[in-house]
This record gives structure tokens, C-alpha cells and sequence, in this order.
């Protein structure tokens, strides 16, 4: 077993430099120039712009900048922002909290629907409700998200006035900076009902983000369950007389569900390029439109280096997602 | 600066570590506003992005001075609320020497300090504020000059460097500016953000206790809003200054949502999850104006959008062509297609609003027959092919470029000149525009100080020209006029100047002049005395709320 | 996405010809039927656009801004708001989609499938090499991989195209690899390779055609991704540029209507969902038609 984990570690380490030579040749082919967009239309004299290159470190020839980049890394120090002047790793954490929320949440939403459609959808195979199901959440994969968003917006946040436009919390009600976590935070804060109204903002962008989670999530259990449905065990299980449920909760969802944990581990990276969409349209201040925007404005340590920190951090969650496999399963561990 | 430094080698619960450290406690300063006030007035405004600081000098956008210059901070003078006119602030008056080359300035007294979590004040404002303010910018040797990555754009954008001699204490609440040659727009300069003044007291203690970089992310003002919690992206709050020197603002709580979508920002707006909202949508103007909620405020924008012609290339080297393509240039449509109504027609180089504005030039006329003629008799009786840079970003002055360079490709091919729309990132774009590479280009601007000089001398002086000069036109005797009214104290004389000034442009035609946008701002029928800043800023001092 | 088995299909022995199996199970799946006879129906209108449309994709009628749809005004689905007639710039942008979604799926399908078999067929280092690209590529979110890369080529529909394509490659490296690996075993390639074939022979003669299935089901399914992919970058501005009618971006400059102008928003939006459900409908059905296991 800790060969098997180390050996899946070897490839982490090569991985995570190809991750860094990658990130870094990228930023850096992308044409533009952070001095001239920071001095915009009033434009800039070429010695100024001179002066302020060095000072960016800009003017270094572009291999020892990698170097010094990958130095700076090593050290746990991923430069400064261009823009704010402020350490991307400070930046990166100040806003991963609320991403992380999100996500979470949208995983929560996706797994407590999904995981129940597709059960039910599997064992009443063929009927009115396994259509719906299918039918609604290949509707849900095919929906291109920044439109449903614009849609939910419009109809419960406009219209129906239901749910907050946007934010984490209803801006009167002070909330101190403590875990990031406004779920926590909230309830940390002496301020009434600040629970609750994080809860409120949280609900259009969740339910926006796990659309898609939730439709692969529906549609994965659903195969799973029917595969094991079919093997010999479960009809020996119910030959035996076993009450359904019984069969279905205790045999069949116990073996249907290991794919489906493999299926919710993948999502992680699809929920961070929705968090994209999703944070940009609700106003979300997470990593996913701090990025967007950072891009547009040719931040390059921020662009480099959030890409580094979720690119290792999906990394991470792989290899977790490997071992609890390696351990689960056996047979993988000693493969190849 | 407080590095955050992190082993790589991230494990859940070096995140979570993390994320305790890397935040703040604004408890204290939370206690210390809430007691005051029984029942505190919250005023939210939805801001457009998140400000890049809270130093106004070290930094640009008017995202960053509405959050810190116009809340936390004053000037030694400042724009008079709605208006362009400097009226005295810090300052309470000014002389200036017989030469032009001295300005002293006689300082108010009693102007406390805000008091902050970290720093408590324990002088009101004086002299050594004023300097420290300019010396930190100016003078490389000054402890701040490199902190926070010490660049300041203004200041040398407004070449304080070379027109400032020395800057002397005369006594406590004295201060003199000595200037190298006469500056007529110097007492506007100091109207603008980047010359706030910051505390030198909290600057030295910060120093000392080796927090410098603090004073940037959490500095005391004078001003009528103190700066209690900033999350990024998230919101900003200030608490009102009850002492503030020109009487406390109505409201107690001032919170900037921070929503950078425009649509978004409207619908808060009409579920009063704010009260004010920046740079809405040109296209939700009509659904503003029918919401009995919302009170839709507008004022001309002291700004110009423009196409600017290269004249060292061929064909705009003509002074014929330059004027063809002007009268092939379709200002009502595009008023209605790109500004939704919402824009003025634009004549000359500085807006209508802006003194020395010469009522008498006349606006060449869209007439295509006449414009093809005039091609004609250039050289072009088929027209040419050219290209049409087209912004890539949204600015007041201009909604949306790739629009209006449609609008106006397809009446150029009226007249036989086929023009390709080119478009690059922002950054690539100016870049690119200062070496010169375009044909036509859509640029604009929107005014610093409400002085004519930062249009005429900016956009179109010859020392301009590979910087904002984007028509790359130098005419010697435009040039000399806005020199002279440059050094010229008497405004009469300079009104004349300038005047003659947009003579000669119109005729030269280095640019097709497009618009100037009517800024509006929408806000909920309950903000009494919120005032457009024809500068574009956002003020909350006069404003209040009525049940 | 790949929830694509990776067995190969093994085609029994049967009276029927393979395609005519292939329609028998192909057509029992109705919603497969559904989303073929749209995705005909895009192709028709794609080809025939400029005899369908009533009006030019690009012509502004200055005198009809933001005219709400109507069966009488002239304008079936409104105009936005610089006059053209959104019905219209609907149909071009279907031609504009189908383009999109065949460049991605050629450009990805053709590299992925060519390291997917260097790496199965050869093993080794070469492998190791292509499968931690392939590793690194994965570990970023791909979208922000292609805003990246339409960074550095400039935004346009077909640099747009390129980007997609190069996020989707890893998808079909990793499946090919993996069926290469397994017909590798198979005694068919065993007994070419003692014949003496070459490596070149065995993998495209041999091997490739073995592991089309899931390849095609992964194709189908490519071009719906392709089609949200460009929406997502056209609304972010990164995709088609004006005037050009692609869906996405027709999204991003409504996006300021969406409360006045409803029409401007709806019709993209639900063109490009119905076009992408559409194609995972087909996509499913393929599976189920080509997939030996579920076959029984």
C-alpha cells in the first residue's frame, strides 16, 4: 500500500513542474502589456515605461524570470499582483474560501438530488419517472450555464424577488473576515438572521453551478445501479425473499456507488470551470473571476499563479481519489 | 509587505490555517462606530469593480479614488460638488506670487484625523501632512517612496516631478509650492485625486513599528468617511466622520457592494439592495426612467469619443480625406445605436460643459455626396481600403466601439472606402497605438482636472504625439496657441487662446470628433442631494435618505 | 463525459449487415431519433442559410432597433439592437456552430487519436511522456486553459476553435491509449505483428479500426461540447467577433437586454440548448447502439 502511494507520488512531482513550465510559457506568449493597460488612454513615455518594467522585473530575459519564478515557488512565494501590488498567495486565499463554498455547495445540491433520481430512476427502470429523470438531466448536461444563470436571475431575483441578486450576504449586517466561510463566519457574527441570509445568497448560484454535477451524478447512478441490479448477487438476494429496499440499499447501493464517488471526484475540475461563469454572472467574489479578470488585465503572477494553486490542488484531490480507491479496491492497487 | 509565505505542500489544513491568518480583526473598529448611533442610517452603493488600493497616489482608475480619495480623503483644494470650479478645502485660501512661480497655501485648522484600528491620532492635521503627502511621491529618498510598490502614475502623468522645486513649511499652517515655469492649471492639479493628503503622524508610527505597507491598505483622512472593512471583490465599508471639518454626513454607514456586471448592478438597484449604482447599462435607460422607484439623474460627462486619423499614413496625410471621412460619419445613428439616446454629438475636442468651449465652429455635415467629391478631388474617386480599430473595453465616452465602427463601415463603403474592423486586447491595443500602427482609431477621454489644457495639450500638443496624441498630429501653430495659454495666468486670455485653438483643429480635422456621452445615474427615489461628478467620480457626503 | 466503455465492441456474427444492426438498436432509443432528425434539420438549414433566412445576418435596419418578435412586423424573432433580424443571424450561427463543432472534432479526434495510439502501441517512455501532458492538461480547468490559449492567439472564431480543440485532445488520448492497449493483447494483432506487419499497418489497420466505437460516441459528444465551449467563450468575448452571428456571442452582447429585450436573450439561449441536446440525445443513442455490453 505506501508503495502504491508513493509510487502515484513520483508522478505528482514531474506533473506539478510541467504544470509550472506550462503555466508560465502560456502567460507569457499572450500578447499585451500590464504597464500600458494601467496607464490607459493617457498612454506612457517610453522611459517611464522603461523604469516601471524593471521594476516589475519585466525586463529580465524570460528564462531567468522562469527560474526566478520557480525559485520564488519553492519558497512557498508566488510574487506580487501587478495591479493591487498585494502577494498572490495572500489574494488567492482571501478569496478561495467563498469558491470552496460554492463548490461545496453545489456539490451538495447536485449529490442529495442526483444521487436519489438515479436510484429510484434505476430500479423503476422504463417508467414515467425514469424518463423524466434521464430527460431532464440531459437537459441539464446540454445547458449552456451563464445563459441559466442569466434566466434564474431574471425570474426568481427579478421578478419574483425570492432571492438576493447577488453577494454572499446581505451587505447592512457586518460580518468579520474570521474562516472565509460565510456559512461560518455568519454564525461566528453576534448580527441576527446573518445565518440564514447567507444561506439565501447561496441558494441561485449553487443551484446555477450544480446543474451539471447534478445531471452526470442522476445519470451516472442511474447505469450503476442498473449494472449491478443485474448481477447474480442481487438476484440471489432477492430469490432469498429479502425485502426490496433492503436489496437495493444494503447489496445494490453499496457496490453501484463506487463509481459514482470516482464520477463526484472528477467533477471537482468541471465545478471550478463553471465557478468561472458562474462567480463572474452572481458577482461572486471567488478565485473563478478573479482569474477572468486578472487575465484581462495581463496580471501575470496572478494568472500563473492561481493556475498553479487549483492545478495542484485538482492534482490532490485525484491522488486522494486514487488511494481511497487503491484502498477500497484491491485489485488496482496491484495493477500494472 | 506581509508576505504570505506557504510551503506548497498544501494539505487541507495549511488552507484553513491560512485562511484564519491572512484575515483581519475589525471588531475594534466595528465597537466603536456602532455605539455612537442608536439607529445608524446604511447607505449601499454598487460600485463597479474592486479598488486597486486605498492610496489614491499610487494608483489610477476612478474605481480606486471613489473608494479611497473621494471617502477617506481630502485635497488641499477641491472640485466643487457637480462642478469643475476649485473651491479652498484643507486649504482655507492661496496666493500666488506676481511670476506664477509661488503658491502659498494657508491651512485649516482643527481637522482631525480618522482614528483606525491599528493607528489613533494624536495631532489634528497640519503643514508636515501636506508634505509628507508630496514628498512621499516626489522624492525617491523618502522612507514610503518604494513601499507598496511605490509607482505613482499621476504624479508624474501631471509632471509634478519637473514643475515642483521644492515645497517648504512656512510655519504649522503654512505651506509654500514653488514651481520651476508658470503653470496655469497647477491649482487644478491639486484639486485631483492623487494629490490627497495623508497622515504623516500614522506614517511615521507605522514605520517605526515596521507596518509600513499598512498605511496604504488601512490609512487615516480627513475625510467625511472613515474606512472600517475591506473584502475583496465583496464590499467596503466606512463609518460617517462625526467630526468631520465641514459638518458630519447625513448617513452613518457607507457600504460599496461590489458588483461588476451592470445588469446585475440595476436589478440590486431595483430590489433596493443598493441605493446608488455606478455606469449602468445604456440600454436599460428606458426601464430606469418608467421605474417609479428609481430617479434617473443625468448630466453631460466631461468627455470626448473620437475617431482619430493617422496622419503619417497615406491617404490621412490629406487634410481633403480627413474632412471627406468626416462628412461620411453618421453622429444621429450612432447617438441612437451606441449611446441609446444618450450621447451629444461632438464638434470639439473638449465638451460643451468645459469653459473655452467655441460655440461658433460649425460641425462638418453628414452629407456622403459631397464627402465623395471631396475624395474625389484628394485622389480617391473609388476611395481606398483602410481599417477602423475598434476598442476592445467599455468606456463612458464610448459603450461600445465595435458597434459604432460598424455603424460607420458601412457608410464609408457608401463611399467607396472599405475599412476592415480591428480589434486587440486592451493592453496590445494602446501599445500598439502609440507606435502608430493603425489608420483610424477609436479612442476617447474623459477629463482629469476641468481644465481645457488636459484635452487640447494631452490629446493633441505635439509633446503628446507616441503618448495620448493618437493622430500623431503636430501642427506648429495649434501647438504654440496651447502652449502660450498653458503659462498664461488670465483665463479671458487663455478662453481666447484656446478658442482659436479649435479653429485650426476643426479645419486640420486630425479627428472625427464623435460624441460626448450624458452621463446618468440612476438612484432610489429615497437619496435626496446625490450630485453627478461631471469628473466621473462617485461623492457621498451630500447625500440622505428620507423615509 | 467519458462515461464511454472502453471495450471494444465485438460485432457478432449475424444475417444482418452491421449497419443494419447498428439502425436496429440505433432507432429503438426515440430521443436518438429525435436529436438525429434535428441535427439533419441544422444541417439542412446550415447549408441552405442563405435561401432560409428572411434577411442578411448582418444588414442593420436602423429604423427597427429592438423590435420584440412579432408574426406580422416582418421579424419573426425580433431584432436586437442595431436592426438585424435575430431569426436570421439564428441561422447563419448555426452554420457558424456546425463549422465550429467539426474543426474542434477533427483537429481534437485526428491528434488525439495519433498520440493515443504512439503511447498504446509503443509503451515506455514515449508513453510516459504523452500520458503526463496529457495528466498536466487535466489538471487545469479547461476552460481557463482555453481562455488562455485565445488569449495568446487573439480572439476569433477559428483561434476559438483551436483552443477547444487542444482542451479536448486529452479526452481521446486517454481513450484511444486505453482500447489500444487492450486490442494490443488481442491475438489478431499478435498474429499480424509475427506476419511481419509494421508498426504503422497494425496501428491504423488493425487497432484503430477496432476501437472506433467509443471514439464516435466520444466524437458526437465533442461537438456538443465544442458548441457550449464557444458559447462560453463568445460570452466572455473571446469568441466570433462582430459582426459575425455565433450564438454565444450574440448572448454576450444581449446580455445587457436581458431585462428590456427579452427576445434578444431567450432565442440564442435556447438554440444553443436544444443544438447541444440534440447532439448528446444522438450521442447517447450511439452508445447504447455500439455498446456491446448493454447490447444483451
Amino acid at each position: 500500500m505506501f508503495q502504491f502511494i508513493l509510487k502515484r507520488l513520483g508522478t505528482v512531482i514531474p506533473t506539478f513542474f510541467g504544470i509550472t513550465l506550462l503555466t508560465f510559457t502560456l502567460i507569457h506568449m499572450i500578447p499585451g502589456d500590464p504597464i500600458e493597460i494601467m496607464a490607459g488612454e493617457r498612454g506612457i513615455s517610453p522611459e517611464r515605461h522603461a523604469i516601471l518594467s524593471a521594476e516589475l522585473g519585466l525586463d529580465q530575459p524570460i528564462w531567468k524570470q522562469y527560474f526566478s519564478y520557480v525559485g520564488g515557488i519553492l519558497q512557498g512565494d508566488l510574487g506580487n499582483s501587478l495591479v493591487t501590488k498585494k502577494p498572490v498567495v495572500e489574494e488567492f486565499f482571501e478569496l478561495f474560501p467563498a469558491t470552496v463554498e460554492l463548490a461545496f455547495l453545489a456539490a451538495l445540491f447536485a449529490i442529495c438530488i442526483g444521487l436519489p433520481a438515479g436510484i429510484i430512476a434505476a430500479v423503476k427502470r422504463g417508467s414515467i419517472f425514469d424518463h423524466t429523470v434521464m430527460g431532464v438531466s440531459l437537459t441539464g448536461y446540454s445547458m449552456p450555464i451563464f445563459w441559466w444563470a442569466l434566466l434564474l436571475m431574471l425570474v426568481f431575483s427579478v421578478n419574483l424577488g425570492w432571492t438576493p441578486v447577488s453577494g454572499r450576504i446581505d451587505v447592512s449586517l457586518w460580518i468579520d473576515h474570521v474562516t472565509g466561510f460565510m456559512l461560518i463566519d455568519s454564525l461566528l457574527s453576534d448580527e441576527v438572521g446573518a445565518f440564514g441570509s447567507a444561506i439565501h445568497h447561496l441558494i441561485l448560484p449553487s443551484i446555477v453551478l450544480g446543474t451539471i454535477p447534478l445531471a452526470v451524478i442522476a445519470r451516472m447512478t442511474r447505469s450503476s445501479m442498473l449494472e449491478v441490479l443485474g448481477e447474480d448477487y442481487i438476484r440471489t438476494a432477492r430469490a432469498k425473499g429479502l425485502a426490496p429496499w433492503r436489496v437495493i440499499v444494503i447489496h445494490a447501493l453499496r457496490n453501484a456507488l463506487i463509481p459514482v464517488i470516482t464520477v463526484i471526484g472528477l467533477q471537482v475540475g468541471i465545478l471550478l470551470s463553471g465557478a468561472i461563469l458562474t462567480e463572474t454572472i452572481f458577482a461572486w467574489p471567488g478565485i473563478g473571476k478573479w482569474l477572468i479578470e486578472s487575465i484581462g488585465r495581463r496580471d501575470y503572477p496572478v494568472v500563473q499563479g492561481g493556475i498553479l494553486i487549483i492545478a495542484t490542488l485538482i492534482i490532490l484531490v485525484n491522488l486522494l481519489v486514487d488511494i481511497i480507491y487503491g484502498v477500497v479496491n484491491p485489485r488496482i492497487r496491484h495493477a500494472k | 509587505m506581509n508576505k504570505g509565505k506557504v510551503a506548497l505542500s498544501l494539505s487541507i489544513a495549511s488552507i484553513i490555517t491560512l485562511g484564519l491568518s491572512g484575515c483581519s480583526d475589525d471588531k475594534a473598529a466595528k465597537d466603536s462606530s456602532s455605539v455612537a448611533a442608536k439607529k445608524p442610517v446604511s447607505f449601499v452603493y454598487c460600485s463597479e469593480a474592486s479598488p486597486e488600493g486605498f492610496n489614491p497616489g499610487l494608483f489610477t482608475t476612478g474605481t480606486t479614488f471613489d473608494a479611497s480619495s473621494k471617502t477617506i480623503f481630502n485635497r488641499l483644494v477641491e472640485f466643487k460638488l457637480g462642478t469643475t470650479e476649485v473651491i479652498p478645502a484643507l486649504a482655507e485660501s492661496w496666493d500666488v506670487s506676481e511670476d506664477g512661480l509661488v503658491y502659498t497655501f494657508k491651512l485649516r485648522h482643527d481637522v482631525p484625523f480618522h482614528t483606525t484600528k491599528d493607528f489613533t491620532p494624536t495631532r489634528s492635521f497640519n503643514a508636515d501632512d501636506v508634505i509628507f503627502s508630496f514628498d512621499r511621491q516626489g522624492n525617491a529618498e523618502n522612507p514610503y517612496h518604494k513601499v507598496s510598490g511605490g509607482s505613482y502614475e499621476y504624479y508624474n502623468a501631471m509632471s509634478m516631478g519637473s514643475l515642483i522645486k521644492e515645497i517648504n513649511k512656512v510655519d504649522e499652517y503654512t505651506v509654500q509650492f514653488v514651481l520651476n515655469q508658470p503653470e496655469a492649471p497647477f491649482i487644478a492639479n491639486l484639486a485631483m485625486d492623487f494629490a490627497s493628503i495623508m497622515s504623516a503622524e500614522q506614517a511615521k508610527v507605522f514605520l517605526e513599528k515596521g507596518m509600513a505597507a499598512q498605511l496604504d491598505v488601512m490609512p487615516s483622512g480627513t475625510g467625511p468617511f472613515a474606512l472600517q472593512q475591506y473584502q475583496k471583490d465583496s464590499l467596503i465599508r466606512y463609518a460617517g466622520n462625526a467630526d468631520y471639518w465641514d459638518g458630519a454626513p447625513a448617513i452613518d454607514r457607507l457600504i460599496f457592494s461590489i458588483t461588476p456586471d451592470a445588469s446585475v448592478r440595476f436589478a440590486k438597484l431595483q430590489n433596493n439592495e443598493c441605493q446608488v449604482m455606478a455606469f449602468p447599462n445604456p440600454s436599460d435607460r428606458k426601464m430606469m426612467e418608467e421605474d417609479k422607484n428609481i430617479n434617473l439623474l443625468s448630466q453631460e460627462g466631461l468627455n470626448i469619443g473620437y475617431l482619430a486619423f493617422n496622419v503619417n499614413k497615406k491617404p490621412f496625410d490629406d487634410v481633403r480625406v480627413r474632412q471627406a471621412l468626416n462628412m461620411a460619419v453618421n453622429k444621429p445613428a450612432i447617438i441612437d445605436a451606441v449611446f441609446n439616446g444618450s450621447g451629444k454629438a461632438a464638434t470639439n475636442p473638449i465638451p460643451p460643459t468645459m469653459w473655452s468651449y467655441n460655440t461658433d465652429i460649425k460641425d462638418y455635415e453628414f452629407n456622403l455626396v459631397k464627402a465623395k467629391a471631396l475624395l474625389a478631388e484628394a485622389g480617391y474617386p473609388d476611395g481606398f481600403e483602410t481599417n477602423i480599430w475598434a476598442m476592445p473595453v467599455q468606456r463612458p465616452y464610448n459603450p461600445n466601439a465595435r458597434r459604432m465602427a460598424e455603424i460607420m463601415q458601412s457608410d464609408w463603403a457608401k463611399v467607396g472606402v472599405k475599412a476592415k474592423i480591428v480589434t486587440f486586447e486592451w493592453g496590445e491595443y494602446l501599445k500598439r497605438a502609440s507606435k502608430g500602427e493603425h489608420e483610424t482609431i477609436l479612442l476617447g477621454w474623459t477629463g482629469d482636472n476641468g481644465d481645457p489644457d488636459n484635452f487640447l495639450a494631452v490629446l493633441l500638443g505635439c509633446d503628446a504625439v507616441g503618448g495620448a496624441n493618437r493622430s500623431m498630429w503636430c501642427n506648429a501653430e495649434f501647438d504654440a496657441l496651447v502652449k502660450e495659454a498653458k503659462t498664461t495666468a488670465d483665463q479671458a486670455v487663455r478662453t481666447d487662446l484656446y478658442e482659436k485653438a479649435q479653429v485650426i483643429f476643426k479645419q486640420q480635422a486630425p479627428w472625427a470628433t464623435i460624441a460626448h456621452s450624458v452621463v446618468f445615474e440612476p438612484v432610489r427615489k429615497e437619496v435626496k442631494g446625490y450630485v453627478i461628478d461631471p469628473l466621473g467620480g462617485h461623492n457621498f457626503y451630500s447625500v440622505s435618505l428620507e423615509k | 463525459m467519458s462515461e464511454v466503455s472502453n471495450n471494444a465492441p465485438v460485432i457478432e456474427l449475424r444475417p444482418l449487415t452491421p449497419l443494419q444492426e447498428f439502425w436496429k438498436y440505433f432507432s429503438t432509443n426515440k430521443g436518438a431519433v429525435v436529436g438525429l432528425v434535428y441535427i439533419a434539420m441544422m444541417i439542412f438549414v446550415a447549408v441552405f442559410a442563405d435561401l432560409i433566412a428572411p434577411y442578411s445576418p448582418i444588414e442593420q435596419f436602423r429604423d427597427a432597433l429592438l423590435q420584440p418578435p412579432s408574426w406580422t412586423g416582418g421579424y419573426l424573432l425580433g431584432t436586437d439592437a442595431v436592426g438585424r433580424d435575430i431569426l436570421s443571424r439564428l441561422i447563419h450561427g448555426a452554420r457558424l456552430s456546425l463549422f465550429v463543432g467539426m474543426l474542434v472534432v477533427t483537429l481534437s479526434l485526428g491528434i488525439g487519436i495519433l498520440l493515443g495510439l504512439v503511447a498504446g502501441y509503443y509503451r515506455g517512455r514515449i508513453e510516459t511522456v504523452i500520458m503526463r501532458l496529457v495528466d498536466i492538461m487535466l489538471a487545469m480547468p479547461s476552460l481557463l486553459l482555453a481562455i488562455a490559449i485565445v488569449a495568446i492567439m487573439g480572439p476569433s472564431i477559428v483561434n476559438a476553435s483551436i483552443s477547444i480543440a487542444v482542451v479536448s485532445i486529452p479526452h481521446y488520448v486517454r481513450l484511444t491509449r486505453a482500447s489500444t492497449m487492450t486490442e494490443m493483447s488481442k491475438d489478431y494483432v499478435i498474429a499480424s505483428r509475427i506476419a511481419g506487419a509494421g508498426p504503422l499497418r497494425i496501428m491504423f489497420n488493425a487497432v484503430l479500426p477496432n476501437c472506433l466505437a467509443p471514439l464516435i460516441v466520444q466524437a458526437t459528444l465533442g461537438f456538443s461540447n465544442a458548441i457550449l465551449d464557444m458559447a462560453a467563450l463568445g460570452f466572455l468575448g473571446l469568441g466570433a467577433q462582430a459582426p459575425t452571428a455565433e450564438w454565444g456571442t450574440m448572448l454576450a452582447d444581449a446580455r445587457q437586454y436581458v431585462q428590456s429585450a427579452w427576445w434578444v436573450v431567450t432565442f440564442p439561449g435556447v438554440t444553443i440548448l436544444l443544438t447541444v441536446l440534440a447532439f448528446n440525445l444522438m450521442g447517447d443513442g450511439l452508445r447504447d447502439a455500439l455498446d456491446p455490453k448493454l447490447k444483451q
